[in-house]
C-alpha cells in the first residue's frame, strides 16, 4: 500500500510533507521538533516536557489556552507529546480550517516568547508536577518509565535521565530557560511540518509559505554528545524495585539496533514473536501453559540514535514469586537464543505488524505523524511507503542471527518490581550478574 | 513576522456518515454493512445482547468471562490454534462484555476476510468452554482483581460506583465482577449464560469496510446461517441510588501521592429525551479542555493535570461523574471549586460563546470520529445496543446545533443535583480528613481500600 507524498523545504529550513486524501473533509497538521528529553541540560530534567506545556500558554497573537479553544471551536482535536528524541504537536480539523491550524502553529514557532510570563510558568510547573504524581508516583510500576532507561543507558548518556523530570529540577526551571530552549530548538530548520488529508496541494503550499516563510532560521543546536554506546551491556544488569504493588513484574531490556536500521526490523519482528498477542511465545508459554504470568508483551522503544531497546514486560500471577517469574522469562529467552524461530512465526509477526500499518493509514492524524517521524528521525518521509517491504525482508535466519547476537546473557537489563516489604532497608542498587560465556 | 489576524475559514465541505444497509436473515440474525472503500480493510463487530446486567447475583463477571472464553477455542480447535490461525492472517479476535452488550470484533485485510471470518464465526457459535481454560481465565481475572487495589484510578471508579448505587443494583459492582463473584463462577454458569443469551435473534453482525451489502449478507449467511436458537428478552433493574442526600467517603490509601476524586450522582439513561442538551451542558461543565472545571482546577489553580466530567451512558442510569486527581493538600479546595462550578451552571444561562464552543466542537469532530472502519463499526454497534434510529448519524449534527442556552440551563437544573452529590476520595486520610470535615459537604466516612 502506497500513500502519495510531496515534500519541499522552505528557505528557512522547514521541511514540509504533504499527503493528500480527499475521502473525508478532514485534515491533519503535525509538527515534529527534533528535540526531546535527550537535549536537556544538567539539572533541568523534565524541561522538554514542561516546555511542551508552555506552548499551549499562548504566543504573540494567541492568548493563554486560546490554542485549545480555537481548535475545539473549529471542530478539531489537538494535543502534543514529548519523547526522548522529539516533541510533537498536532491538530486534526475540518478541512476548511487548515489555515487556522497552520496560523496557530506558526505563531508559536515564530513568536512564543512575548506571551511567556512567570505566572504561566509557575502554574504549568504545578500542572506537570501533578502529571508526574498521576502518571509515575501514584501508579503501580509507574516509575519504570524512568528506572529502565536509567538502568539501560550509562549515566552520561542523553537517554539516561527521567523524561518527566524530578520535582527538584522542575522547581528550578526558569523563564530564562524557556527563552533559551525556544531559541535553540524551536526553529524551522529543526522541525518537520506534515499535512495529511483533504487539501489542495497548491493552496496548502501557499498557506505554509505565507505563515511559516518569514520565521527566521535558527543558529544551530548543540549536537548530542556521547550517544554512541556498545551494542551490548556486556553483562546482565539487575535491579530490584520495591513498590506498592501486589504482583511482581519484570521488565527485561536488550540493547537493539536503532530505529530505521536494517536490524531494527528484525528486532521488531522478534518482539512480536516474543510478545505480540495471544499467539506469541511468552503468552503461550507463561500465561497459557505454565500459568505463571497474568500478562506478557514485548516491544521496541523506537530510538533512532545510539541504541534502541527491545523490552519484554511480564506480570506474575499471584502465586508466582518474583524469582520464579524472572527465571521462567529468561528460560524462554534462552530457548529462543538456542533453538531459534520458525519461518511460520516470522510470518505471523509480519502479518500482524503489516495489518496494523494499513489500519493506521486510515487516520489522517496517524499518516501525518508517521510522515513527520520518518522525516525527523531518518530524513526521508518516503520511508512510510517502504515499511511493509522492509518487514517482508525479515527471515527466520535473520531473526536467529539477531537473537544469538543480542538476546544473550551479556545483553540483558532486568528491572524487577516486587511487592514492598516491611523491611525498608532493602537496596535498589544495580547488580551485575556474572555471565557464563 | 507572524500574522496578527486569525484566518477565517471558507465553507465546510459536505460530509455524511457512511451509508449502511440492514437485513435480518431467516434464523433471526441481523447483518449491517457499511461500505467504506478507502483502504482494503474490513472491520467486523458482532453485537450480542448478552450483558453484564444479566449476570446472576453473586456471580457478577459471568458475561465478561463468557465473552473472553470465546477466544479459548471451539470444538474443532483449541485456543492456541484459534489465536494462531487468525494471527497468521494478520488479525485477532477481541471480545468483551459491557453493561449493555457483548461485542466480538476484528479488523482484517480484505484478502483474508473470508478465512478469518470463518474462524471468527466458529468461535461465536461453537465455543468449547473447556474446564482448564475457564479455570485459567478465572485465575487471570483474579490477578486483575488484586491489581485493582494497587491502582488508584480504577479503585476510585469502582469505589465510587459502590458508594453511589444500592448494593443490590448491578451497577454497584464492577462490570467484570469481584474476587468473590469470579471465584464463585463455574464452567456450568458460563455454559448456561451462553445458552440463555447467545442466539441469532440477539446478535447483529456489523461489517464496515471494503465490501458491498450483497457480499456482507452472503458472507454472514454462509457462516452464521445454520446457527439456531431463540432468546427471550429480560428486564433487570440495575440503577437504584444508595441515597438521595450528600455523602462523602474517603477510601484510605496511606501511601497515595495524590487524591483521586470522584464527585457526582446517578445520571440518566442513554435514550433520555434530554440527551443532546445534557451532552452540550456537560461539554461546557467538564467535557472539553476549555470547560469550566478544567480551566479552573488545572489552568487557574494548577491543582491537577486534568479534570473532566461525563455521563456514563447506559441503557439504565449510569453515573454522572466529575473525575480528577489532585495534590493531596488541595483536596478540599479542589472539591470546593468544583462545587462552585456546578452551582454556576445552574444559576444562569451560559454565554453564547460557551454554547457555540461546545456545539461547534461536537459538530466539527463528528467526521473525525469516524475515520476508521473500526470506529464506524463501533458507532453502528452503539446504534444497535441502544436502539438508536437509523437516521441518528445523519441528524446528529443538527440535533447538537439546535441546543440553546436555555436548554443547557434546564438540563443543568434537572440533571445536575448538588443536594445529591456523592464524593469518593481515594487518598491519604491524614492529609485530607481535617479539611474535608471543615468543608462539611455531608456525612463523612473513612474505610480501607478493599473490594467488598
Amino acid at each position: 500500500m502506497q500513500i502519495p507524498i510531496e515534500t519541499f523545504r522552505l528557505d528557512n529550513g522547514l521541511l514540509v510533507t504533504l499527503s493528500q486524501d480527499n475521502t473525508a473533509p478532514i485534515v491533519a497538521v503535525n509538527l515534529w521538533y527534533h528535540v526531546g528529553s535527550a537535549n536537556e541540560k544538567e539539572g533541568r530534567t523534565g524541561f522538554a516536557h514542561l516546555f511542551e506545556h508552555m506552548l499551549f500558554q499562548g504566543s504573540e497573537h494567541v492568548g493563554a489556552n486560546e490554542h485549545f479553544e480555537l481548535i475545539q471551536r473549529a471542530g478539531g482535536t489537538l494535543n502534543g507529546s514529548t519523547w526522548l528524541e522529539r516533541t510533537n504537536y498536532f491538530e486534526t480539523v475540518p478541512s476548511n480550517q487548515l489555515e487556522l491550524a497552520l496560523w496557530l502553529e506558526a505563531d508559536r514557532m515564530g513568536a512564543l516568547i512575548p506571551a511567556m510570563t512567570q505566572k504561566k510558568l509557575d502554574t504549568q510547573r504545578d500542572v506537570v508536577k501533578n502529571e508526574r504524581r498521576w502518571s509515575v508516583d501514584n501508579q503501580p510500576y509507574g516509575t519504570w518509565w524512568e528506572k529502565l532507561p536509567a538502568l539501560a543507558f550509562p549515566e552520561t548518556h542523553p537517554f539516561h535521565h527521567s523524561l518527566i523530570g524530578s520535582m527538584e529540577d522542575l522547581t528550578a526551571a526558569s523563564l530564562e530557560d524557556v527563552e533559551q530552549f525556544f531559541s535553540t530548538f524551536y526553529t524551522p530548520d529543526n522541525a518537520v511540518l506534515s499535512i495529511a488529508g483533504d487539501f489542495d496541494a497548491r493552496e496548502a503550499r501557499t498557506l505554509v509559505e505565507r505563515h511559516f516563510g518569514s520565521i527566521p532560521r535558527g543558529s544551530g543546536k548543540p549536537s548530542l554528545e556521547r550517544m554512541e554506546i556498545p551494542d551490548r551491556f556486556g553483562q546482565t544488569l539487575r535491579q530490584v524495585v520495591e513498590d506498592d504493588v501486589s504482583l511482581p513484574r519484570l521488565y527485561l531490556a536488550f540493547r537493539s539496533p536503532v530505529f530505521g536500521s536494517e536490524g531494527y526490523y528484525t528486532a521488531s519482528v522478534t518482539g512480536a514473536i516474543l510478545g505480540m498477542k495471544q499467539g506469541s511465545r511468552l503468552y503461550r508459554s507463561l500465561v497459557r501453559e505454565k500459568q505463571i504470568a497474568a500478562d506478557a508483551s514485548a516491544f521496541t522503544f523506537d530510538l533512532a540514535k545510539g541504541s534502541d531497546l527491545l523490552i519484554v514486560d511480564v506480570t506474575a500471577r499471584p502465586e508466582t514469586s518474583a524469582e520464579r517469574l524472572e527465571k521462567e522469562v529468561e528460560r524462554e529467552v534462552d530457548e529462543l537464543v538456542q533453538n531459534g524461530v520458525s519461518e511460520v512465526e516470522v510470518q505471523r509477526a509480519a502479518a500482524l505488524i503489516q495489518t496494523d500499518m494499513v489500519t493506521a493509514m486510515q487516520s489522517a492524524s496517524e499518516r501525518a505523524d508517521r510522515l513527520s517521524m520518518f522525516a525527523t528521525l531518518l530524513g526521508d518521509p518516503g520511508l512510510i511507503n517502504e515499511q511493509s517491504a522492509r518487514y517482508d525482508e525479515v527471515t527466520a535466519a535473520k531473526v536467529n542471527e539477531f537473537v544469538r547476537e543480542r538476546l544473550g546473557a551479556d545483553n540483558r537489563a532486568k528491572l524487577l518490581y516486587v511487592p514492598r516489604t516491611e523491611d525498608d532497608t532493602a537496596s535498589e542498587e544495580v547488580e551485575a550478574e556474572a555471565v557464563a560465556s | 513576522m507572524t500574522t496578527a489576524i486569525k484566518p477565517t475559514p471558507g465553507p465546510a465541505r459536505e460530509y455524511h456518515f457512511p451509508r449502511f444497509g440492514r437485513q435480518v436473515l431467516s434464523n433471526g440474525i441481523t447483518v449491517i454493512v457499511a461500505t467504506v472503500t478507502k483502504l482494503p480493510l474490513v472491520s467486523v463487530a458482532t453485537v450480542i445482547d448478552a450483558t453484564a446486567v444479566l449476570d446472576p447475583a453473586g456471580k457478577e463477571g459471568i458475561a465478561e468471562l463468557t465473552a473472553q472464553a470465546l477466544r479459548e477455542g471451539t470444538r474443532e480447535r483449541n485456543g492456541v490454534q484459534l489465536a494462531l490461525e487468525l494471527e497468521k492472517l494478520g488479525t485477532s479476535l477481541e471480545a468483551g462484555a459491557d453493561w449493555d452488550s457483548t461485542v466480538a470484533s476484528m479488523t482484517v485485510l480484505k484478502s483474508s476476510l473470508k478465512s478469518a471470518f470463518s474462524i471468527f464465526s466458529e468461535a461465536l457459535m461453537s465455543p468449547a468452554f473447556r474446564e482448564e481454560d475457564i479455570q485459567r481465565l478465572k485465575a487471570e481475572r483474579l490477578a486483575e482483581r488484586i491489581q485493582i487495589l494497587d491502582e488508584p484510578r480504577g479503585l476510585a471508579d469502582e469505589s465510587f460506583a459502590r458508594f453511589l448505587y444500592q448494593a443490590r443494583a448491578r451497577y454497584s459492582a464492577p462490570m467484570s465482577g469481584t474476587s468473590k463473584s469470579v471465584s464463585a463462577a463455574t464452567t456450568d454458569d458460563i455454559e448456561t449464560f451462553y445458552r440463555e443469551n447467545y442466539s441469532p435473534n440477539a446478535t447483529t453482525v456489523i461489517l464496515a469496510g471494503d465490501l458491498t451489502m450483497d457480499e456482507g449478507v452472503e458472507l454472514v449467511s454462509s457462516m452464521f446461517g445454520k446457527w439456531s436458537g431463540t432468546r427471550r428478552s429480560q428486564k433487570v433493574v440495575a440503577d437504584d441510588p444508595a441515597r438521595t442526600s450528600r455523602a462523602v467517603e474517603i477510601v484510605a490509601k496511606p501511601d497515595a501521592a495524590q487524591s483521586e476524586l470522584r464527585i457526582g450522582h446517578v445520571g440518566v439513561p442513554r435514550m433520555h429525551p434530554d440527551y443532546f442538551s445534557i451532552v452540550v451542558m456537560n461539554a461546557v461543565l467538564g467535557g472539553l479542555f476549555s470547560s469550566r472545571i478544567n480551566l479552573n482546577l488545572r489552568e487557574a489553580h494548577g491543582y491537577t493535570y486534568g479534570a473532566s466530567s461525563y455521563y456514563d451512558w447506559r441503557r439504565q442510569s449510569g453515573p454522572f461523574v466529575i473525575s480528577t486527581a489532585v495534590q493531596s493538600e488541595v483536596t478540599a479546595a479542589a472539591i470546593s471549586e468544583t462545587l462552585k462550578e456546578i452551582d454556576g451552571m445552574r444559576e444562569k444561562e451560559i454565554g453564547e460563546d460557551e454554547l457555540t464552543l461546545a456545539t461547534s466542537y461536537l459538530e466539527g469532530v463528528f467526521p473525525i470520529r469516524y475515520e476508521t472502519t473500526s470506529a464506524i463499526a463501533g458507532a453502528l454497534a452503539n446504534m444497535v445496543t441502544f436502539g438508536l434510529p437509523e437516521n441518528y448519524f445523519d441528524t446528529y449534527r443538527q440535533q447538537v446545533a439546535s441546543v440553546t442556552t436555555q436548554d443547557v440551563l434546564a438540563a443543568a437544573k434537572k440533571h445536575v443535583r448538588p443536594e445529591e452529590l456523592q464524593v469518593t476520595v481515594v487518598g491519604n486520610p491524614d492529609l485530607i480528613r481535617n479539611d474535608m470535615e471543615t468543608l462539611a459537604i455531608g456525612p463523612l466516612s473513612v474505610r480501607a481500600a478493599s473490594e467488598e
